[in-house]
């Protein structure tokens, strides 16, 4: 129903209901509402640590505490393999990029709802929202990577030249987010099950995910199935860059494809119900 | 003629009712159908809703807007206005019908929409500009004539959690009566802030609407239409009832009483309520004891109502609540009678009864006033609620009588006092009056 189409001289026709109703999703209305994508990510992450004590110290203690576990737990007590690498520095290469996969999902899927007031008053690309709850956690994310490399240093690891891959695989962290954050943020509008569903599916998530484990202990035959899971080659990604381990070969493809697949169905959803956000939410 | 600004034809929205458990419906029906395979078919249902559960809040509104037009949006509450208003700026899709804007909107529904409470004056004005559709470039070369405006210049980066609300929705105001779409779509909220800054707001909207935007004002406040708007829409339960120059469409609403428009008339657009009985007609009674829509302020008010249980559930009407409520125009409710209230009546143990209430005079401030009916066990169960049942107006005393001033300004009931006078010594003088 749209068509901010941006032309020279004229000026521009929008065009409601009708059998336009739109199906795509509308780029160049996207971009120019970069702006406003703009501060609503600065909005939250200048928000995010107001009134807290520790303050973006948050951002580290976080998967650094998971990696005191996890390492007391699994490392020690289990014994758990680490492909020959310190079990501390194996969990906590996993667990940064996971914490940002975990905290996004986690704010996009309630990105919508929790902007009612907005989403009802306000027109502007709906897809802004979960689009802004993933980015925002990027800061976090920054400041634990940071962590991760002091600690990866005092570790006594110095990454190979295999780190040049590193953004491919936190690009692959972010878009696994959107994807499920455009997901969840839809159908939490409708259906508010969505918010006792999501924690158990997060930690159901991550132990599907090589977190605590390494991928080697799936067999070979079944790499391409677990790489089916976006976030276990975002994983093994991250710990082959870093820590030198074998990666995530075979696991890469399969995980493109089932992340372009579910993008476009969850975009069309979104689309589709996206009009009468307003009145269900 | 001017540029074509703005085509709306055939615009129709509909809404299911009912109880929000029933809109969110449970994920578990969803995967139901889904397993079914019958899922599309489901959302179409659902979409298209069955009659009875479903409400048209707009029906059938078609007009046009040149560039540079001011118009004004009136109607009573519920009539559609803000739900044109919001498909207007695309927050809803139409059901039916459609809409074609030339140019950049900017729409005010509603002032500080998105301002975070956390965050300074500055940061919120850019937050809000953003919101609003202000390219950042814009709000900063307007950032000190919004701030001027506002008159919190010395608060500026404070968070606005400890702004006073005056200063609140002054800040909020001005980042929004900064915009400059070509088209400005405004609902009511010129009710901003006390009397002085509402003024400034009317003069602001004022300097808008000279400089040749379009602009799409929703108010109660018809005074200040008729100083903005040229051009009066008069919406009325979906429809578009009446279009024309602004003077005459708010002497038809305010009026609309005049022609005896539906005064009196039992219609009741919205009910809820589980329906097993039902208010099955309600009016006002006149002194000779037929159906009225007027009354005068110095003559008792009387309403009769008829319930009936329906024939197939075989409940009967003894032990249900009734409740009659009177409320402003505007939608101020203003008293509620109750059946079980001293002086009531008990509903008898029947399947069907009429019922008449007395208010004894004088009862409201000439004007119109809307009578809501409520029949149920309070808390328990809502067997019918018609919070619209009909209209009526109150006409000035027909008695020599001497009310100081009979102005709404002063309260919409009417009452009579039982006064007392004690003199006292002259040294109490000064402290107080009576």
């Amino acid at each position: 129903m749209i068509g901010a189409s941006a032309p020279v001289r004229t000026v521009p026709v929008t065009l409601i209901g009708g059998a336009r109703r739109r199906r795509r999703v509308d780029l160049a209305e996207l971009w120019a509402y970069r702006e406003l994508l703009y501060f609503l990510v600065w909005r939250d992450a200048k928000v995010r640590y107001r009134q807290t004590v520790l303050g973006a110290a948050w951002a580290l203690l976080q998967p650094a505490m998971t990696m005191v576990v996890f390492d007391v737990f699994f490392g020690r007590l289990a014994r758990m393999p680490s492909d020959g690498v310190s079990y501390k520095l194996f969990a906590l290469t996993a667990l940064v990029p996971w914490t940002y996969f975990a905290t996004a999902l986690g704010s996009g899927a309630q990105s919508l709802v929790g902007q009612q007031h907005l989403i009802a008053k306000v027109y502007f690309p709906r897809l802004l929202m979960p689009l802004a709850a993933v980015i925002t956690p990027l800061v976090d994310f920054a400041i634990a990577f940071v962590f991760l490399l002091l600690m990866l240093v005092a570790g006594g690891v110095t990454p190979g030249a295999g780190v040049v891959v590193l953004p491919l695989y936190a690009g692959l962290a972010v878009l696994t987010a959107l994807t499920a954050s455009v997901w969840m943020a839809a159908l939490n509008v409708e259906y508010r099950d969505v918010r006792f569903v999501l924690p158990f599916a997060v930690q159901f998530w991550m132990f599907a995910t090589p977190v605590a484990y390494p991928a080697s202990l799936v067999p070979p035959g079944w790499r391409a199935v677990y790489g089916l899971n976006p976030m276990a080659t975002v994983v093994e990604g991250f710990r082959a860059a870093l820590l030198g381990t074998p990666g995530p070969s075979g696991m890469l493809l399969p995980s493109i494809v089932v992340l372009i697949v579910a993008l476009a169905l969850g975009l069309a959803y979104f689309r589709r119900v996206e009009g009468t956000f307003a009145d269900v939410i | 003629m001017a540029e074509l600004a703005l085509r709306v034809a055939g615009l129709g929205k509909q809404y299911r009712i009912g109880t929000r458990h029933e809109r969110h419906d449970q994920l578990r029906d969803r995967i139901a159908s889904a397993v079914s395979g019958a899922i599309r078919r489901t959302v179409r249902r659902h979409r298209a809703g069955d009659p009875s559960s479903t409400i048209w809040a707009l029906r059938d509104v078609s007009f046009d807007v040149r560039c540079g037009e001011v118009v004004g949006i009136v109607g009573g509450n519920g009539a559609g206005k803000s739900t044109l208003l919001k498909i207007l700026s695309r927050i809803t899709e139409p059901t039916t019908g459609g809409a074609e804007i030339h140019g950049r909107v900017g729409s005010l529904l509603e002032v500080g929409t998105g301002f975070h409470p956390e965050l300074t004056g500055r940061e919120n004005i850019y937050l809000n500009g953003a919101i609003l559709g202000m390219r950042r470039a814009e709000i900063a070369r307007k950032f000190d004539e919004i701030v001027a405006f506002a008159g919190v210049e010395a608060f500026i980066d404070t968070p606005v959690k400890h702004y006073s609300s005056g200063m609140y929705v002054r800040l909020a105001f001005a980042v929004a009566a900064h915009m400059e779409p070509e088209i400005l779509i405004v609902d009511e909220v010129l009710a901003v802030g006390d009397v002085h800054f509402q003024k400034k707001c009317i003069g602001k909207m004022d300097d808008v609407s000279r400089q040749g935007r379009t602009v799409l004002f929703v108010s109660h406040n018809l005074d200040a239409l008729q100083r903005l708007c040229t051009r009066g829409l008069l919406i009325d339960r979906g429809r578009l009832s009446a279009d024309g120059g602004i003077e005459t469409v708010v002497a038809r609403h305010r009026g609309g009483l005049a022609d005896g428009d539906g005064l009196g008339q039992f219609r009741p657009a919205a009910r809820r309520g589980t329906g097993w009985a039902q208010v099955t007609g309600m009016r006002l009674m006149a002194t000779d004891g037929t159906a009225a829509g007027a009354t005068p302020a110095d003559e008792d008010l009387v309403v009769e109502l008829d319930i009936a249980a329906h024939p197939a559930g075989g409940g009967r009407l003894r032990g249900l609540v009734l409740e009659i409520g009177f409320s402003s125009d505007e939608g101020h409710a203003l008293f509620t009678v109750m059946n079980v209230d001293d002086g009531g009546v008990q509903l008898p143990d029947v399947t069907g009864c009429t019922v008449r209430l007395r208010i004894a005079a004088p009862t409201f401030v000439p004007g119109r006033y809307r009578v809501r009916a409520f029949l149920g066990v309070p808390f328990l169960e809502h067997v019918d609620e018609i919070d619209e049942a009909f209209t009526f107006e109150v006409t000035p005393p027909v008695h020599p009588w001497r009310p100081y001033e009979l102005s709404p300004l002063r309260g919409r009931v009417l009452r009579r006092g039982e006064w007392e006078c004690t003199p006292t010594a002259v040294a109490a003088v000064q402290e107080s009056g009576v």
